[in-house]
C-alpha cells in the first residue's frame, strides 16, 4: 500500500523540520518527503492541503487499566482513543491490579496491544515486587518481555535503602527508572496543594517541599548510582528550579510535566471539582507559571497526557474520596497546541515535547519523520474547533476538568506502519 | 462561576458555606432569626412555616447537639422531620452518597440538613439535584469535613450582634484548632464579611492552616498577646485524637499555652463575652471557672441556635 499525503505543512521537531511538503509512505516506511520517489503511484492520495503533518505523538504516561481495572477502561477502548488523539505510541505505568512486576502479564499485555495493531504499548515494569516498596523485580525478564523502563507509579517506596539498591541494580545492566518525585510521609492524607484553596475548602494538603524533599533524595542516589533517572509529573516552581540545577550540573536525569499541570491550578477546583482532583495536586498561579518556563527552557523535556479514566461512580464522591485523574489521549494534542499558542511558542517547539523528546526519554527510535523510519503520522486540523464533550472521546473515561471546553486542533488521520488506524471527520 | 447556593435571582437557595454568602443575605438571617427567639419562650412553640414540608436530617457523621437542635427548629416550623444517622461515609456501605440522597428524594424529601465527615459533600448533593432537575430541594451544610459549617457560623454571628451590636468596631480572637476547624473557617468569613476589623487565630503553628492569613485573620502564637484588648473570644474544641501525636505533645501542654483561663481573660476587655461551639474539653481548652463564669454566653449560643436554624429553614423554603 502506497500513501501519499499531499501538501501539508510537514512539522517534524526531531529533524528541525517545517515546510510545506508531500509525504510518500510506502511499505509501511517513509518513502520520502517533498519529493515523490521515482515511479511512484500511490494507492491512495490524503489531501492535507492546511494540515498540519507531524510525526505520530509519543505519550509518556497512559493508563490502559488492564489487567485488573476493566470497568473503568478497556486496552480496545483506550487504544482507539489513543489514535483518536494521534497518539502512535504509548508507555504504560505499573499501577494495574496485578502490578505489572512479572514477564507472563507484561508479554499478554503487548500480545493483546498488538493483536489490536493500532498505537504501540510499551509498559513500564514495576520497580518492586508488587509496588510494595520491599523486593525489586526481575528486571531483566521483564525487559525481555518488553518493558522499556521501571518505574514505582505512584506507590509509596519508602524505604530509601530499597531504593537505593533499586537504582543500583538498574544502573548495573542500563536500565531507565521513572520515579515520582513526592515524600510518602509529607503526603499523607492530602488531596490538594498546601495554600489557599486548600485552606478555604478545608482540604488536607500536600505541601511544596514533599517534591522538593524528594527530588533532592533521588538527585543523591543518581549521583551514588550514575543512573538514569527519568522523573515524573513535576509540579512545582521549586521542583523545576532544583531540576534545572541538577541538569547544569551534568546529573543524568530527564523529567515531565502532565498536560493539566500547564494548563490549571488549585482556583480551578472551584467548589470542589473533583474532576480536578489530580495526582500530583494542582498547584499554584506561580507553579503553573515555572512549569511552562520550565518546558520552553528544556528544563522539563516532555509533556505527557498522564491518562487515567475513571469511572463515574468513582467521580461522583466527596472530593477528597473522589478517585484522582483525569483521561488525555485525546487532549494531548489540542491542549499542547492551546499552551503554544498562550505562550507564543513556535510549533516546531511545542510538537517537539510530545513527539521527539517522549522518543528520546523513552529509548525509542521513533518520534521522527526519517527516510526508512516506520510511518507512524499524525495529520492534523489545527484549526477545527471542537468541544469536549462525553460523546466526542473515545477513551471510556469521560472524566475531564476540560468538559464543556472548546479546544482547537483535531486528528484527521492517524498512520501506524503506515496504515490508516484513525480517520477523523 | 455563579456562587453555587444563590438561585438565578440572587436569593437564598441552599446554605453551604458563608464564604461569599453577600452581607445583606447574613443580615436578613440574623434578623429573621430574632422574632424565633422568642417563639420559643411563649406557651405554644411552633410556628407554620413548614407545614407539610419534609426535613431530612442526613447525618454522615455522628453529632447530637447538631441534628437535636435542627430536628427543634424543623419542628417548631411545623416540619415533618426524620432523621437519618448513616454513621459512616456511605462508600464502604456499598450504597454512594448520591444513591442515598436520591432514595430520599424520591420520598419526596423538601430539605435536606448534611453533616459528612468529607469537605464539599453537601456541595456534591446541591450540584446532583441541580445537574438532575431538582433544584427546588433546599441542601443546609450541617458541617462538612474542615470546610464549613455555616448555621454555626450564624448562631455566632446572632451571639455577638446580640451582645456588641456593631461588628464594624469588635477585636475578635479565634483560638485553638483552627486547622481541622470547620466552625472557625465559618465564623472568619461571617465576620470579614460583616466589616468586622480585626479577627485573630491564636494557636501553634502545627493547629493553623497554610496561608491562613488570606482568610483576613491576624496570627498570635502568644495567647497573652493575642487576647489582649478583644471584645469576643471564641474557644474552639480540641479533638481527643489531636491531643496526643504529633500535632500537640499532651493535653495538659495545650490547656498551659491556649487554655483559657480567668486570669488570661483579664487581658481582653472588661465586658468582653467568651464563646466555645461545643462540646466543651473542661480544662483542655478552656477552664471551668470561665465556662461558668460571668463572660460566658455559650449556654445562650445554643438557644441562639435553633433560632437562627429556624430563620435558615424558613428562608429556603420561602425562596
Amino acid at each position: 500500500m502506497k500513501i501519499e499525503i499531499r501538501n501539508g505543512r510537514v512539522v517534524d521537531p526531531g529533524q528541525g523540520i517545517d515546510r510545506k511538503a508531500s509525504l510518500y509512505i510506502a511499505a509501511g516506511k517513509i518513502a520520502a518527503v517533498g519529493e515523490a520517489p521515482e515511479g511512484w503511484h500511490a494507492n491512495r492520495v490524503l489531501d492535507a492541503a492546511g494540515l498540519i503533518v507531524c510525526p505520530g505523538l509519543i505519550d509518556a504516561s497512559a493508563r490502559l487499566r488492564e489487567p485488573g481495572f476493566e470497568y473503568k477502561a478497556t486496552l480496545e477502548s483506550e487504544v482507539a482513543a489513543a489514535v483518536a488523539g494521534g497518539v502512535t505510541r504509548l508507555a504504560c505505568p505499573p499501577d494495574t491490579d496485578p502490578p505489572l512486576d512479572e514477564p507472563g502479564l507484561v508479554e499478554m499485555l503487548k500480545h493483546r496491544a498488538r493483536s489490536l495493531n493500532q498505537a504501540h504499548v510499551y509498559p513500564i515494569g514495576a520497580l518492586t515486587v508488587g509496588l510494595k516498596g520491599e523486593t525489586i523485580t526481575e528486571m531483566g525478564e521483564l525487559t525481555e518481555a518488553g518493558c522499556i523502563a521501571f518505574s514505582h507509579a505512584d506507590a509509596a517506596l519508602v524505604d530509601t535503602q530499597v531504593m537505593l539498591r533499586a537504582l543500583q541494580y538498574a544502573a548495573t545492566f542500563g536500565y531507565r527508572v521513572w520515579l515520582r518525585p513526592q515524600d510518602v510521609h509529607l503526603a499523607r492524607g492530602g488531596v490538594a496543594h498546601d495554600g489557599e484553596v486548600a485552606t478555604r475548602l478545608g482540604l488536607p494538603a500536600i505541601p511544596s517541599f514533599a517534591e522538593t524533599i524528594a527530588l533532592e533524595t533521588i538527585f543523591d542516589l543518581v549521583r551514588a548510582t550514575g543512573v538514569h533517572v527519568h522523573l515524573a509529573r513535576l509540579s512545582t516552581h521549586d521542583g523545576v528550579a532544583r531540576v534545572r540545577a541538577a541538569k547544569k550540573a551534568g546529573l543524568p536525569v530527564t523529567c515531565d510535566v502532565a498536560i493539566h499541570h500547564v494548563h490549571l491550578c488549585d482556583v480551578d477546583i472551584g467548589w470542589f471539582n473533583s474532576h480536578c482532583h489530580l495526582v500530583p495536586p494542582l498547584r499554584g498561579l506561580r507553579d503553573r507559571a515555572a512549569l511552562r518556563a520550565g518546558l520552553a527552557d528544556g528544563t522539563i523535556d516532555l509533556i505527557c497526557s498522564d491518562h487515567t479514566p475513571v469511572d463515574d461512580d468513582a467521580k461522583q464522591l466527596p472530593f477528597a474520596e473522589a478517585e484522582p485523574g483525569a483521561t488525555g489521549l485525546e487532549l494531548l494534542l489540542p491542549l499542547t497546541l492551546k499552551w503554544a499558542q498562550e505562550d507564543g511558542l513556535p510549533l516546531v517547539t511545542a510538537l517537539a515535547r510530545i513527539t521527539a523528546e517522549p522518543a528520546r526519554a523513552l529509548g525509542l527510535a521513533a518520534g521522527q519523520l526519517r527516510i526508512g523510519d516506520d510511518a507512524d503520522v499524525c495529520v492534523f486540523d489545527p484549526d477545527a474547533r471542537w468541544i469536549v464533550e462525553p460523546a466526542a472521546l473515545k477513551s471510556q473515561g469521560k472524566n475531564t476538568p476540560f468538559l464543556g471546553v472548546e479546544l482547537a486542533g483535531r486528528v484527521r488521520y492517524t498512520l501506524v506502519g503506515g496504515q490508516i488506524v484513525h480517520e477523523g471527520a | 462561576m455563579r456562587n453555587p447556593q444563590l438561585n438565578a435571582a440572587g436569593r437564598l437557595q441552599h446554605l453551604l458555606t458563608l464564604e461569599e454568602l453577600p452581607a445583606d443575605i447574613v443580615n436578613r438571617i440574623l434578623d429573621t432569626a430574632v422574632p424565633f427567639v422568642s417563639v420559643a419562650e411563649r406557651d405554644v412553640k411552633k410556628v407554620p412555616l413548614l407545614r407539610g414540608k419534609t426535613v431530612f436530617n442526613l447525618f454522615f457523621e455522628n453529632s447530637t447537639r447538631t441534628r437535636t437542635t435542627f430536628e427543634i427548629a424543623a419542628k417548631r416550623l411545623s416540619a415533618d422531620v426524620i432523621n437519618l444517622n448513616i454513621g459512616v461515609s456511605s462508600t464502604t456501605k456499598g450504597e454512594t452518597l448520591l444513591d442515598t440522597v436520591d432514595n430520599l428524594v424520591a420520598m419526596n424529601a423538601d430539605m435536606f440538613i448534611v453533616r459528612h465527615g468529607q469537605s464539599g459533600a453537601p456541595h456534591l448533593i446541591a450540584q446532583h439535584l441541580s445537574a438532575t432537575g431538582r433544584a427546588h430541594i433546599h441542601v443546609v451544610n450541617a458541617g462538612d469535613g474542615r470546610h464549613g459549617h455555616p448555621t454555626q457560623g450564624l448562631l455566632d454571628l446572632f451571639t455577638i450582634r446580640h451582645y456588641k451590636h456593631d461588628f464594624r468596631r469588635l477585636t475578635v480572637a479565634i483560638v485553638g484548632d483552627v486547622l481541622h476547624s470547620r466552625v472557625a473557617r465559618s465564623l472568619i468569613h461571617g465576620l470579614t464579611t460583616l466589616g468586622t476589623p480585626e479577627v485573630r487565630v491564636i494557636a501553634p503553628q502545627t493547629l493553623l492552616p497554610t496561608a491562613v492569613e488570606s482568610l483576613g485573620v491576624h496570627v498570635y502564637h502568644d495567647m497573652r498577646a493575642g487576647l489582649s484588648g478583644c471584645d469576643v473570644v471564641v474557644m474552639l474544641r480540641l479533638q481527643n485524637e489531636r491531643m496526643k501525636g504529633s500535632l500537640l505533645p499532651s493535653a495538659g501542654e495545650f490547656f498551659k499555652h491556649y487554655g483559657l483561663t480567668a486570669e488570661k481573660l483579664q487581658l481582653a476587655k472588661p465586658d468582653a463575652i467568651v464563646m466555645h461551639p461545643g462540646p466543651m474539653n473542661r480544662g483542655v481548652e478552656i477552664d471551668s471557672a470561665v465556662a461558668d463564669g460571668k463572660h460566658s454566653v455559650i449556654l445562650p449560643q445554643v438557644t441562639f441556635g435553633i433560632a437562627v436554624r429556624m430563620a435558615v429553614m424558613s428562608m429556603l423554603a420561602g425562596n
